[in-house]
């Protein structure tokens, strides 16, 4: 269970996060919502260990990872897949997948992992030898949740999995989540795609300004009023 | 025709050196983003180290690569922990700056340092077989660069094969190309920072030993030897040691084919031509990613 209690992030003198408190509990699908600049990024970021914060806490399973460097959260079982993919280019699909069983105790069961992977995206298996910038944007994501995966995580934590994807693919993606859901493992996203990730999300929170501004059962805030007008557009008002 | 044929035949074998000189900065360049304009004076301790090995033990010349080596993978280490690891902690953008200011530090100490110890002459080791050629189609071939030239290639094979099969060679790799990316992967980048550039000054150590076997080490040949491995990662890109090896041997041949064209004072002159003219027309280098 990953506990973020008052967090606050700064980029020099610019406040990103303001006190933000939210809670992932274990196998739960917790989406992240708001706008562009809310500070999405910057908590997944800050969970995943690439920036520090100024304030507040972040707990999972019980342990403070105020002091806790980068690598070893991947350790720990918390995979981040980042905005904008960044995956190694220049290396194959395979060699990508391996990267991602790096941490000690994703190499021991990596074998398997590799299966899992193989079996969730079947078109990772046939390109395996392929160079990834020679991939189209939909496969590429594929390999970068594929590589996330790899490190066998218990949260799964992604950036804006569906950005540059052709649509038809943002709904394998989708379906590929719950997928990786029903093995139990957790599922933190921040998604422009707000239709979608409500619709099979367990919870959300919405961030805007850097703090939560509301938050609830994922169908509860497909009903609210601010949600809808915020995020859904006039048309959903209507209907 | 033949005096051509021999003056690229000899630019060829000191250009194998020069893609091994590189290769060590091009990989602490490549992963770090910290440009160590010590290394050149790193390859001039190997030469040194090798000449007192040689010396000292009476080892065959080539076999004290053996030692020389390991030496100088330890002393990458001393120096990643003493000063280059320090570096590493600044951003990106101003990493390059720092890295002038100590890696010119660095060399104008251990410049001073080799003066101090060994005077300014000039050492090469001597070898029993020295003096051995090879003729084929009347160009005489001298076994022992054709030896360095050998080994040269062999030393960059088994990095290219470090880098490319080994676990944390890999894990260099991921971090050359995006250290972010790299941590998330579970990769604890600031020990691939230290193998890169240990690896890097073991290879220096490599490229000494053979300049002091081949040519000639005194205490002020690093400058020529950074500039001449900086000439080929510009050439050659980062992120291909096969690369940078051809690169080397590029180089070594223009050098040659500019020397019998123009007189031997504009040898040198070339390499800075193709400096300038691959950094207007290929700035990603010849065989970079």
């Amino acid at each position: 269970m990953l506990e973020v209690q008052d967090l606050e992030v700064s980029y020099g003198d610019v406040r990103a996060l303001g006190g933000v408190t939210l809670t992932v509990g274990a196998g739960e699908i917790v989406a992240l919502l708001g706008p562009n600049g809310a500070g999405k990024s910057t908590l997944l970021k800050s969970i995943a260990g690439l920036l520090r914060p100024r304030g507040g806490s972040i707990r999972w399973e019980g342990e403070d990872l105020g002091a806790v460097g980068a690598h070893e959260i991947v350790e720990r079982g918390l995979a981040l897949v980042p905005e904008g993919r960044r995956l190694f280019g220049s290396m194959t699909v395979g060699e990508n997948l391996e990267l991602g069983a790096f941490a000690p105790h994703a190499r021991r069961v990596h074998a398997e992992s590799l299966e899992r992977v193989y079996a969730l995206f079947p078109a990772l298996r046939e390109r395996r030898g392929q160079l990834v910038r020679a991939l189209s944007g939909g496969q590429q994501q594929m390999v970068a949740v594929g590589r996330a995966l790899m490190s066998a995580p218990r949260l799964l934590m992604l950036d804006e999995p569906s950005l540059g994807i052709a649509p038809r693919l943002v709904a394998s993606i989708f379906d590929s989540l719950v997928e990786i859901n029903r093995a139990g493992v957790g599922v933190f996203l921040v998604e422009q795609n707000v239709r979608a990730s409500l619709s099979f999300a367990h919870r959300a929170y919405v961030l805007e300004g850097g703090r939560v501004v509301g938050s609830g059962p994922a169908a509860a805030l497909l009903e609210d009023p601010h949600v809808r007008r915020a995020y859904l557009g006039p048309l959903a008002v209507r209907a | 025709m033949r005096i051509l044929a021999q003056q690229l035949v000899l630019g060829l074998m000191l250009g194998g050196l020069y893609g091994l000189a590189a290769a060590g900065l091009s990989l602490v360049f490549g992963v770090l983003k910290v440009l160590n304009v010590a290394h050149g004076e790193l390859i001039m301790l190997g030469g040194y180290a090798a000449f007192f090995v040689v010396g000292l033990f009476g080892l065959d010349p080539f076999a004290s690569l053996l030692l020389v080596v390991p030496l100088s993978l330890l002393l990458g280490v001393a120096l990643y922990a003493g000063l280059f690891g320090f570096v590493v902690r600044a951003s990106e953008e101003t990493r390059v700056k720092n890295s002038l200011l100590i890696g010119f530090g660095l060399a104008l100490s251990l410049h001073a340092l080799a003066v101090r110890l060994w005077t300014a002459d000039e050492r090469s080791i001597i070898t029993p077989y020295g003096g051995a050629v090879l003729r084929v189609g009347g160009l005489s071939i001298p076994v022992l660069r054709l030896t360095i030239l050998a080994l040269a290639f062999a030393l960059i094979a088994a990095l290219h094969l470090l880098l490319t099969r080994w676990r944390w060679g890999r894990a260099i790799r991921a971090t050359a190309e995006d250290w972010e990316a790299a941590l998330l992967s579970g990769i604890d980048v600031r020990r691939a920072y230290l193998l890169a550039f240990a690896l890097g000054t073991a290879l220096a150590g490599a490229a000494g030993t053979l300049v002091a076997i081949g040519y000639s080490v005194s205490p002020s040949i690093g400058l020529e030897w950074t500039l001449k491995a900086l000439i080929v990662v510009v050439l050659a890109g980062l992120g291909s040691m096969i690369g940078t090896f051809v690169g080397g041997l590029v180089l070594g041949a223009a050098e040659a084919l500019s020397g019998f064209t123009f007189g031997g004072p504009y040898r040198e002159v070339v390499g800075l031509a193709i400096f300038v003219v691959v950094l207007v027309a290929r700035p990603r280098g010849f065989f970079g990613r």
